[in-house]
């Protein structure tokens, strides 16, 4: 029911949502991550740490699973060279019913930008530079600390 | 014990390797004792360990604040602060 990947191939969004039309699931909720084109960005380039990246990902999709009840939860990051348009990352969460499957795939991603080793370089105008923290995803992964 | 050190994105740039094999001298208590000490390895350690407020780390794949003890670890990942998604 949880399925985590970490790939530089472009994410193929309808073989994942079809893996998770199935299993009693009666909601689907789906968030897909694109590179924007900020200030004339030409590319971005993804950088993780293998086996560390996939283990904090598959524990993220299992607090999700656990807290909302989850039928399936997947989460695909690309990696590498992408452009503006591509998808960078999909999470898409399957329960029995809305409010949870929302709520779990907006977890998953606030958590992601802060748990998860992935960094991002942008190229622009042939220059590349290293993409800083921002604030606000710390205050939107801090959302979710509360009591469950 | 050799440990392996990982660096990435621009602590990876700045140090010029990816990876390296080190022996951890006796003393160092802390993760920050140890990013101090490899600071001393080359300049370009130096410039990427110069602010450590900026540097995150994982001890054997976990992801531990600098001031964590060491202990006797296989793996010790030094990166910046995360910027996925």
């Amino acid at each position: 029911m949880i399925a985590v990947t970490v790939d530089p191939r472009p994410i193929d969004i309808g073989a994942e949502y079809a893996a998770l039309a199935v299993g009693g699931a009666g909601g689907i909720a789906t968030f897909a991550g694109l590179v924007r084109a900020d200030d004339g960005v030409e590319a971005l380039t993804l950088e993780h740490y293998p086996g560390a990246t996939e283990a904090a990902l598959v524990s993220l999709a299992e607090a999700a699973v656990a807290r909302w009840e989850l039928t399936a939860a997947r989460i695909t990051h690309r990696v590498g060279r992408m452009v503006p348009g591509d998808t960078v990352v999909f999470v898409a969460t399957a329960a029995r019913h809305r409010a949870a499957a929302l709520e779990a795939c907006a977890f998953l991603i606030d958590r992601l930008k802060t748990e998860a080793p992935f960094w991002k370089k942008e190229t622009l105008a042939g220059a590349e530079r290293w993409v800083e923290p921002r604030g606000s995803d710390d205050a939107a992964a801090a959302r979710w600390n509360d009591a469950i | 014990m050799a440990t392996e050190i990982l660096y990435f994105a621009w602590v990876r740039e700045k140090i010029g390797i990816g990876s390296e094999t080190v022996d951890l001298p006796a003393g160092l208590a802390t993760v920050g004792d140890l990013v101090g000490w490899l600071a001393g390895r080359s300049a370009g350690h130096a410039e990427a360990f110069a602010d450590p407020k900026r540097l995150r780390a994982a001890v054997d794949q976990t992801f531990v604040p600098l001031d964590a003890p060491l202990g006797q670890p296989r793996e010790i990942a030094i990166f910046p602060p995360v910027t996925g998604g």
